[in-house]
């Protein structure tokens, strides 16, 4: 693929979910929760509003066409702010600092007094039926070049648990929305773009991690094409791979376009009843239909079966238009006969809709009305075939190819927040506000520092326990001891099934304080951490498992080892000190770092040689 | 430099080295508020917007609504509509709209149910309702009736609904449903509860009920509503959706959504049983009074002169021995005093303790079962008819409109 040749233009809206102490707009905290530990339940309807222009959005409107009754699950962690049962508290200024924090890096404007808006969403995933999102700051710059459009403060919604049921705990969690502006040309570079965002995003420290907490959202169009959006894409490494298949998409889509056009198609706009051809069908979902409708795609034939990504069809693109309407799917001819549908049932319906050879039928069985509705769906995004590629919102599939979601929304969908007031940013707020420093300097900074390796601080600055780290050396415990015990230790530890959740990073602090104070040596550190993520606490494990012995008594005790094997000092000379240090180590149960007891020793065996 | 705009101008806006256009809505805070192309509002400082051209205001398309002339036929009247408001983004400000086609479009599932005629008789929030707009209520409900509503819905705030359903229940007699309904969530948000609450309060309004009642939320959950009878419910929370309950006495009926299947239990008053009956004198000069501990006796002062004081007292309806010297005098000056208690679920009963009894040596009338708020506007009702005392004591004592149990039901 050229990217060049076909006119390849993408933008990237990133999601990121901010780890702030409380929820954007209640004092909930942000903490996603088993499902199975949801203390309650409760069912709404939700139905599209007109804006403040007098209009309803068309992603709405679509929604609109199959009404479902959604259930949502609440939990000892959310409140009425939540269940949409009370109106919500003020902005949550923490959040609000992280996100002019994201601003600064990438040298943008703040807005002077943002507004809340409310985002109509009503597939069921907001309880209100509108996602709150505040726009904070305009005009970044990104390092190939690009613009960063703006940066809005949103809150998460619900989670899907199944279907219509949804998850109240993370609705409400602050998050972050950078939007590109459509300036990326290749598939790489949208991959790279969102790598350098997600860096920008870490380097605040501040925001929450793992699978889920970083969304991105791809805009793709190609020359000749149509804007599409391609949402929650939560993989990183496959963001290329969605670029090129969506590009694939979109020129099979233009093909299939000339084909129709050279072909003379049209879309008949009337369905004919043709439940009674299948009253005795071999097919289940058939004959179990109240009533199946058929319509006649004029010029269609095996284009309605094309492939034009990976595992998609434009029937699947018809498909997922009439799913809409609560139907289960459709069948087409360019794919029977088959699962169960028979030949002579193919040639009566085609005789049936007056279907010549280069036309398909598309069928669709459900009640009366879901199937009439369905029809019209499908009328629509077969018309649309005529036309090219419509702008759609499409969400990713797994392996990196995308399914219809929803038309674009437009500015119809915003309203704004009545209960809630504006905020403003003064400049002095802003002249507050410092850049967080980027991961790879902080990576550079740490070689040129704290000597350690390049490949060491490139896996500090991507670990999660980065501020352990950085913690535990502000605390004076020396940088490789801190390194080696975040990458290295607390892995092995977890590794081996020791429960290290509990143990909070002070505890780990303190352990790796008592080896910097020689009060345990770095070898008993994986043993403390076992014991103290046992329960124990960190002084008495130390005292345990390292009796404390000062640099007196080590002395005094070194000396009196040499002294009781005198004769095999004095035959093996300076080659005693490796047995010896075996000797000493187990007197002092491993509380005494190795490298000073070899110092002690060769002491002690040259002054007993004389 | 300031220019004047007008509410919908296209407007450009500088944002560091960002331009960004947008409509112009409105001057709020010192900052000029902009609805950018994207829809999102923002603020801006007002050298930083710049004019653009004047657009024509783009009025909507009228929508002509089909009522179905074989369905009965209702009356809606609003008294400050939100079941069909939404914002006017030229001036920010929520409107209410309110010809039956705005209501038949913002709850489209009424058109199945009834015809519906309205009328506007105040747009105000419900803290600013009066006895005397009560009183136009009452004669405007009565006038739909008597003019062959098969029922009337009543769109109220729901802040002092519970007032309102009260006063008429007292003011008028019904042979149809009197229904009031309002909305917790406005009605501008997708998650409204106005659409369940307004199908259910029309699904009761054409059913066999025939008294004054508040059709609300039941739970939070959109799957049923609840038909309390004026005089014995109250809000009894500030925001959620299912705020109104019966206070000592279970609802007198439930509507299932989204079946529209009524159920009235046996006591609800059943329609065409009472015959249209309008009394709409009220005496406003009457007060209503928290007691607390540590409460100056002084205070009671303020309503010498007034015609009736209804005191929510403490526990089985008592005052510190300080108050009743002066609760005392009020009477003795002409003020009927009616005890009530903060407790809401109970009887008063100023027999079993010394202050209780000083209180009855005092004048005070024992308020029965009545909610405070229930006693107050019966007290404006009773007063409007007759000055006589004993008269008062007995009407107030009398269950008129469910006011008053003749049993105590022992569930909180």
């Amino acid at each position: 693929m050229d990217s060049e040749q076909v006119g390849l233009v993408a933008g990237l809206e990133i999601h990121q979910q901010l780890d702030t102490a409380c929820k954007l707009f209640c004092g909930c905290p942000t903490r996603i929760r088993p499902v199975e530990e949801h203390n309650g339940e409760f069912y709404r309807y939700l139905r599209a509003t007109v804006s403040e222009l007098g209009t309803i959005d068309r992603a709405a409107e679509e929604e609109m066409k199959h009404i479902r009754r959604f259930r949502y699950l609440a939990y000892d962690s959310t409140c009425l702010v939540e269940n949409d049962d009370e109106p919500p508290s003020p902005l949550n200024e923490e959040a609000l600092e992280i996100t002019l924090e994201i601003a600064k890096t990438f040298e943008m404007t703040p807005i002077e007094q943002v507004h809340v808006m409310r985002k109509l969403v009503i597939d069921g995933s907001n309880t209100s039926g509108f996602q709150r999102t505040g726009l904070v700051a305009v005009g970044g710059t990104l390092p190939n070049g690009g613009r960063v459009e703006s940066i809005c403060l949103e809150e998460e919604a619900a989670q899907r648990v199944e279907d219509a049921c949804f998850s109240l705990d993370r609705l409400g969690i602050p998050l972050v929305e950078i939007t590109t502006s459509p300036c990326l040309h290749t598939p790489e570079e949208v991959q790279e773009t969102a790598a350098f965002i997600g860096m920008v995003l870490r380097s605040t420290g501040r925001v929450k991690r793992g699978i889920g907490t970083i969304r991105q959202d791809l805009n793709v169009s190609i020359r000749g094409g149509a804007r599409v959006e391609i949402k929650g894409v939560q993989e990183l490494d496959l963001i290329a791979e969605v670029v090129r298949r969506e590009v694939r998409r979109q020129q099979e889509l233009l093909a299939i376009r000339e084909e129709l056009l050279a072909r003379g198609a049209a879309v008949d706009e009337q369905p004919v009843e043709v439940t009674r051809l299948f009253e005795k069908t071999g097919s289940s979902i058939l004959k179990r239909a109240k009533v199946i409708l058929g319509i006649r795609l004029r010029g269609f034939a095996g284009l309605v079966g094309r492939e034009i990504q990976p595992g998609r069809r434009l029937g699947s693109e018809i498909s997922d238009y009439a799913k809409r309407c609560g139907v289960g799917g459709i069948f087409h001819t360019d794919e029977l006969p088959a699962y169960g549908v028979t030949a002579d049932e193919v040639a009566a319906l085609r005789a049936m809709l007056d279907a010549e050879e280069q036309d398909a039928v598309v069928l669709v069985a459900a009640d009366r009305k879901k199937a009439l509705c369905a029809v019209q769906q499908i009328v629509r995004r077969a018309s649309l075939a005529l036309e090219g590629v419509p702008e759609e919102t499409r969400r990713m599939l797994e392996g990196g190819s995308s399914a219809y979601m929803r038309p674009l929304p437009g500015a119809a969908r915003m309203y704004p927040e009545t209960d809630i007031l504006p905020v403003s940013i003064s400049p002095e707020r802003w002249g507050s506000i410092s850049a967080p420093e980027l991961l790879v300097d902080r990576a550079r900074r740490y070689v040129a520092e704290y000597s350690l390796s390049a490949a060491t601080a490139d896996q500090l600055v991507h670990s999660s326990s980065l501020s352990l780290f950085d913690r535990a050396v502000a605390a004076g415990v020396q940088p490789g001891l801190a390194a080696r015990t975040v990458l290295a230790t607390l892995k092995e530890l977890s590794r081996d099934g020791v429960a290290l959740d509990g143990i909070g990073d002070d505890r780990i602090i303190a352990v790796l304080g008592a080896v910097q104070e020689g009060r345990a040596a770095k070898e008993a550190v994986p043993d403390l951490l076992r014991a103290v993520a046992g329960g124990a606490p960190v002084d008495d494990a130390v005292a345990s498992f390292a009796p404390a012995v000062d640099a007196d008594e080590l002395e005094v005790l070194v000396d009196q080892i040499v002294q009781e094997r005198i004769a095999f000092v004095e035959e093996r000379r300076m080659g005693a000190l490796g047995p010896l240090m075996g000797v000493v180590m187990a007197e002092v149960r491993g509380s005494v770092d190795g490298k000073r007891i070899s110092e002690l020793l060769r002491k002690a065996i040259t002054k007993a040689l004389g | 430099m300031t220019e004047t705009f007008a509410s919908g101008d296209r407007v450009a806006c500088t944002i560091g080295d960002t331009e960004l256009s947008g409509t112009y809505i409105t001057d709020r805070d010192g900052m000029r508020v902009v609805k950018l192309d994207s829809g999102y509002n923002i603020g801006v400082d007002p050298s930083r917007v710049a004019f653009l051209e004047r657009t024509s205001g783009g009025d909507q398309p009228a929508v002509e609504v089909d009522q179905d002339p074989a369905l009965p036929e209702l009356a809606i009247i609003s008294t400050g509509g939100t079941i069909a408001s939404r914002i006017d983004y030229r001036t920010g400000a929520v409107t209410s709209q309110f010809t039956a086609a705005d209501i038949l479009r913002a709850i489209p599932g009424l058109a199945e149910i009834a015809r519906f005629r309205t009328q506007i008789l105040a747009t105000i929030l419900s803290e600013n309702m009066t006895p005397a707009l009560w009183q136009q209520l009452a004669r405007a409900v009565h006038d739909a009736i008597a003019d062959g509503a098969a029922g009337v819905i009543v769109t109220h705030g729901t802040d002092t609904m519970s007032y309102s359903a009260a006063a008429l229940a007292f003011m008028l007699q019904s042979p149809v449903p009197v229904i009031f309904v309002g909305s917790q969530r406005s009605a501008d948000r997708p998650s409204s509860d106005n659409v369940m609450n307004g199908i259910c309060a029309a699904a009761t309004a054409v059913s066999e009920l025939g008294e004054v009642a508040v059709v609300m939320h039941e739970s939070p959950s959109d799957d049923r509503c609840a038909i309390h009878r004026a005089t014995r419910v109250r809000k009894l929370h500030t925001s959620r959706r299912d705020a109104f309950r019966s206070v000592e006495s279970a609802p007198i009926g439930y509507v299932e959504y989204p079946a529209r299947t009524v159920t009235l239990e046996p006591d609800a008053v059943q329609r065409g049983t009472r015959p249209l009956i309008l009394d709409d004198r009220l005496e406003p000069r009457c007060g209503l009074v928290q007691f607390y501990p540590g409460m100056d006796p002084v205070l009671f002062d303020a309503f010498s002169g007034y015609s009736g004081l209804v005191v929510a007292g403490t526990g089985l309806g008592h005052v510190s021995s300080a108050c009743i010297e002066r609760l005392g005098a009020l009477v003795d000056a002409g003020t009927v005093v009616v005890m009530t208690s903060q407790c809401l679920y109970g009887r008063v009963c100023d027999r079993v303790y010394d202050t209780g009894r000083d209180l009855l040596t005092a004048g005070v009338i024992e308020g029965a079962t009545m909610l405070p708020e229930v006693a107050l506007v019966k007290l404006m009702c009773v007063l409007g008819r007759t000055r006589d005392r004993d008269e008062v004591q007995r009407l107030m004592q009398t269950d008129l409109a469910g006011e008053v149990l003749g049993r105590s039901p022992h569930g909180l």
